[in-house]
């Protein structure tokens, strides 16, 4: 064990330990709470940004424990699982800043605040994940840390989601852990390795990885919201605005779309997924949820609920990226992974903001909440035309490499796909972007969020207002700023420089 | 450099079977003082089985050098008492520590009465006694006479708080292992007229396969049946266990349950393993399956905490019976049934002892009307939830190792071709669901919306060691391969 494993370990804890200590601590202690919350924040931030700058220089850290004879718990960080753990370090932060905001008042935080730690090691662990073991021990983690925050309400619709959102992962979680324990069986609990460590089996049994790439599909799937696996999805945006950012940004939706990237780019590998035409097949599993998600997202009015139908369109993208198996494609969907988190969060952060200050939940009431709420709307104006892919927003990098990754595979009616989904996200969040700014509001304003804590300086609590701008503002950089070194395209090339061992490629 | 540790081991072996005879005739003979011989006892009796572990584990890494046989008095089988350690027993050793330390420790709180106190802990000692010469002794009578101190101080305690619903169920509990015993002893008798000796190793090495051997199995082993509450001879069990009071329910079913299991091994990997045949091993493991199946839809029926729990029992000794079938073919399997059974162990009694201080405060166990205690207590929730999970068989708990170590043994028997491994693989999955679900019944409640009620007050003993066993029991997720090392310094057992 090289030195260096000490900071992986140090990364876990450093939301791990807080979040434990924060379980016990008594309701009242609202300052020390702040402090643990945001010190593990901090702190893991600085540790994953010295982490990421030792891995550009090309360091190599790992920790292993023995688990079992032969089969032991490995912590790695490559450049594929710094991109995971930069994104949920720095929105792990920013929506911590925003639950304490949101949450001010509100009864239990103690253990809202405890599994929300939880939920934030569980998914870095995730990211730090260096064989497929310690990744299953994690993404368990996540279903069971998330439970708690589902249900935080407590009402009836939220246990209800609560239970779904169990019977569907929990499920999903079985598939996976008979598939990694067959799949360790045949090949050994190796590490992740860039190309994959099935090729000399791919030969041998056939049949056999292609049932165990469907069951870790299905494991996988139900996380990443696969269309027929996502229905837990819409109905879990009942919880608190801080945790559906939570679910659908940083840490949820995002493992199981990173699962299906380490099972395709590091356990198959791009040439054993395709050569057994398992690549093909998540094509067009990920091209229907992209478009069923979206028609989906056109027929609600609930805002939130919108949002979570964009998000299994949206998550997609990523699968269909790494699908298309060639290096363009891929930077496509690993640019997604990040582009689609920042500019979600943002839209469920606007979605917080205005359920709590104005009590708005229906798009039909956005009208003319431009006016009071400028700053916001023009983050969710941000969003939306982000998610949309307008040039030169962050969207339209990953969509502009996916359709280039579509026609090197040769897939050219993703194009068409690409087309028909961008047409449709339009024409799903268009109209709340055209009745906010437009639109106009006959009746006055019921304030909400004055009528429980007062009146406030700007168009809405700071703490709910700064983080939203903050990323609002990441979003429309990462799109801008696509070409500056460090920018998520410019990591994303990085990897596929590193880890793509398909010849003749030069970015 | 194994020399010094492996001299040492007959004399400690003697020393802890002395210990806890003596602590439990002290507390016998000195009632007022039971309690604090109980309290500083168990600290003295788990602190006497690790050092005796790690004795143990210094004289490997052969089994041979490891294994010890003491005679007692000097008198060799097959005239003498043999006192037999070995892999097996070390961590059933270690188990019954841990766990009779945690219960001697929240006992501290839960038994506060002076009368109760004088009754609960000679009992309670003399139980923990019983249990230590189960797993220490080597020949069949000997085996039989720990099996009945354990039996019968485990139905005192069932009845010792004298309500009527604890004598009816003590009653039952009497009866069936009064039934259980005689069966048990029919076997020895018929083992013991066949070959002249009743030692493990001397009957192993003379066993052959014969009528006499086939009903002697057949009696031995439905009476550990019977006690073992393995399906579908269970049917005793959840009265017994759900009416007893919290410690002694932990007790039952983390310890005296897996006793009678650890004995049915015992002899099955010993003097009656050549009669085990395939066909045999799918029946059982289909009794396993039914368990798993009827045990958690009991679980997930009962309106009762206590009884969920116990039904809870039943479902996951569905897996030791559906591992049966497994070691048949992987023989090594049988050490995941060991480790399987110690983790069980682990978080059935956090279980039940965080199910006891719920109960005291609430003043019940109506599942529907706890919401207000289980909002307002959430440290015993944490640790029902955290012991729940190792239930479940999800990480970072023991119960996941375990579920590992049980699935990868399915798939391997699947590999070798046995297509019915395939009904055992989606059995132990799919069990994992099912606990799930009953969990959920227990801690879900808290998550409500509705008033918090902490109800009566507990002591801190009542309050910590749950989650300190819970944490425990999560923990062994970590001691996997140190388990499986110890297990293999088994001489004789593949």
């Amino acid at each position: 064990m090289s030195d260096g494993g000490w900071l992986l370990l140090a990364i876990l804890l450093s939301s791990l330990g807080p979040g434990l200590a924060i379980f016990f601590l008594p309701e009242r202690r609202y300052g020390l709470r702040t402090l643990l919350n945001l010190g593990g924040a901090g702190t893991k931030l600085v540790l994953v940004g010295w982490l990421l700058l030792s891995v550009l220089r090309g360091d190599e850290y790992q920790l292993s424990i023995p688990l079992l004879p032969g089969i032991d718990f490995v912590l790695a960080a490559d450049a594929l699982s710094l991109l995971f753990a930069t994104l949920s370090a720095v929105l792990w932060f920013v929506t911590t800043v925003y639950a304490i905001g949101y949450l001010e008042g509100s009864p239990r935080r103690s253990r809202f605040f405890g599994f929300f730690s939880l939920c934030v090691s569980a998914t870095v662990g995730i990211a730090l994940s260096g064989n497929l073991i310690t990744l299953l021990i994690f993404y368990e983690l996540l279903t069971l840390a998330t439970w708690p925050l589902v249900v935080h309400r407590g009402t009836p619709a939220a246990l209800r989601a609560g239970r779904l959102y169990l019977g569907y992962t929990l499920t999903s979680g079985l598939v996976l852990f008979t598939a990694i324990v067959w799949l360790t069986l045949l090949a050994g609990a190796e590490p992740f390795v860039p190309g994959g460590y099935l090729g000399e089996l791919a030969t041998t049994h056939e049949t056999t990885l292609k049932v165990l790439f469907v069951m870790l599909m299905i494991g996988f799937g139900v996380k990443a919201a696969l269309v027929p696996l996502h229905s837990w999805l819409p109905i879990a945006m009942v919880a608190p605005a801080p945790v559906s950012a939570l679910l659908h940004a940083v840490a949820v939706v995002k493992a199981g779309a990173f699962g299906i990237v380490r099972v395709v780019n590091d356990v198959y590998g791009a040439e054993v997924a395709m050569e057994l035409g398992l690549a093909a097949g998540l094509v067009v599993i990920a091209a229907i949820t992209i478009l069923y998600g979206s028609i989906q997202a056109l027929r609600t009015d609930d805002l939130k609920q919108r949002l979570a139908f964009s998000t299994v369109s949206q998550v997609s993208y990523i699968v269909l990226g790494v699908a298309l198996a060639g290096p363009l494609g891929v930077i496509g969907g690993l640019v997604h992974l990040v582009h689609q988190g920042i500019t979600k969060i943002t839209l469920f952060f606007c979605a917080g903001n205005f359920a709590e200050t104005l009590g708005i939940h229906k798009i039909s009431e956005l009208d003319g909440v431009g006016r009071r709420m400028p700053l916001t709307m023009l983050a969710f104006t941000l969003g939306a035309l982000g998610m949309i892919g307008l040039p030169p927003l962050a969207g339209f990098v990953t969509k502009w490499h996916l359709g280039l990754g579509a026609l090197e595979a040769q897939f050219h009616w993703v194009l068409v796909v690409l087309i028909a989904s961008s047409l449709l996200n339009a024409a799903y969040f268009l109209p709340p972007v055209i009745r906010g700014w437009l639109g106009e509001r006959r009746t006055p304003w019921h304030e909400h969020l004055v009528e429980h804590s007062g009146p406030t300086r700007f168009e809405t609590h700071w703490m709910l207002l700064v983080p939203t701008l903050f990323v609002a503002a990441l979003s429309l950089l990462g799109g801008l700023l696509a070409g500056m070194s460090l920018s998520p395209l410019d990591w994303v090339t990085l990897i596929v420089e590193r880890d793509y061992s398909i010849p003749g490629f030069a970015p | 450099m194994s020399e010094a540790p492996a001299e040492m081991l007959p004399l400690a072996i003697s020393g802890l079977v002395a210990l806890s005879l003596t602590l439990a005739i002290l507390a016998t003979v000195w009632p007022r003082q039971a309690h604090r011989i109980g309290g500083y006892g168990a600290v003295l009796m788990a602190a006497a089985v690790v050092a005796l572990s790690a004795l143990f584990v210094a004289a490997g890494p052969e089994p041979e050098s490891a294994a010890t046989r003491v005679a007692l008095g000097g008198w060799e089988a097959p005239l003498g008492v043999m006192l037999h350690l070995d892999g097996l027993s070390m961590t059933l050793l270690v188990l019954t520590g841990v766990v009779g330390l945690a219960t001697s420790l929240y006992s501290l709180g839960y038994v506060h009465d002076p009368i109760e106190r004088r009754q609960f802990w000679p009992l309670w000692l003399w139980l923990w006694a019983g249990l230590n010469m189960l797993l220490l002794s080597g020949d069949a009578f000997n085996l039989y006479i720990s099996l009945e101190v354990v039996s019968l101080s485990a139905v005192a305690l069932v009845a010792f708080t004298g309500t009527a619903a604890a004598v009816s169920g003590a009653m039952r509990y009497l009866l069936v292992n009064i039934l259980g015993s005689l069966s048990f002893l029919m076997g020895v008798v018929l083992l013991f007229g066949e070959h002249g000796v009743l030692d493990l190793v001397l009957l192993e090495a003379r066993t052959e396969i014969g009528p006499t051997e086939r009903m002697a199995a057949v009696l031995m082993t439905a009476g550990l049946m019977l006690k073992a509450a393995l399906f579908p001879l269970h049917v005793w069990l959840a009265p017994a266990h759900g009416s007893a009071p919290a410690p002694v329910s932990a007790v039952l079913s983390g310890l005296v349950v897996t006793g009678s299991f650890y004995l049915i091994l015992r002899l099955w990997m010993g003097p009656f393993a050549p009669l085990a045949t395939p066909a045999f091993g799918i029946l059982v493991g289909l009794l396993g399956v039914a368990a798993l199946v009827w045990g958690s839809a009991q679980a997930l029926r009962s309106g009762r905490l206590k009884s969920i729990v116990a039904y809870s029992t039943v479902a996951q000794f569905g897996y030791l019976l559906i591992a049966f079938p497994l070691m048949l073919i992987e023989s090594e399997a049988w050490k995941v049934v060991v480790f399987f059974a110690i983790v069980h162990a682990l978080a059935k009694a956090s279980v039940f002892l965080a199910a006891g201080t719920l109960q005291h405060a609430a003043g019940h166990d109506r599942v529907a009307e706890m919401g207000g205690v289980l909002r307002a207590r959430g440290r015993t929730v944490f640790a029902l939830g955290l012991a729940g999970v190792s239930l479940m068989g999800l990480p970072f708990t023991g119960g996941f190792i375990a579920k590992y170590l049980l699935l990868e043994a399915g798939l391997s028997t699947i590999l070798a071709g046995s297509l019915i491994g395939v009904l055992w693989v989606i059995a132990i999955a799919g069990g994992g669901l099912l606990a799930a679900g009953y969990v959920l019944r227990m801690v879900a409640p808290a998550f409500h919306r509705g008033a918090r009620d902490a109800g009566e007050a507990v002591s801190p003993w009542m309050d910590w060691v749950p989650l300190g066993l819970a944490v425990v029991a999560a923990a062994a997720g970590f001691a996997g391969t140190l388990t499986l090392h110890t297990l293999t310094l088994t001489p004789g057992a593949p």
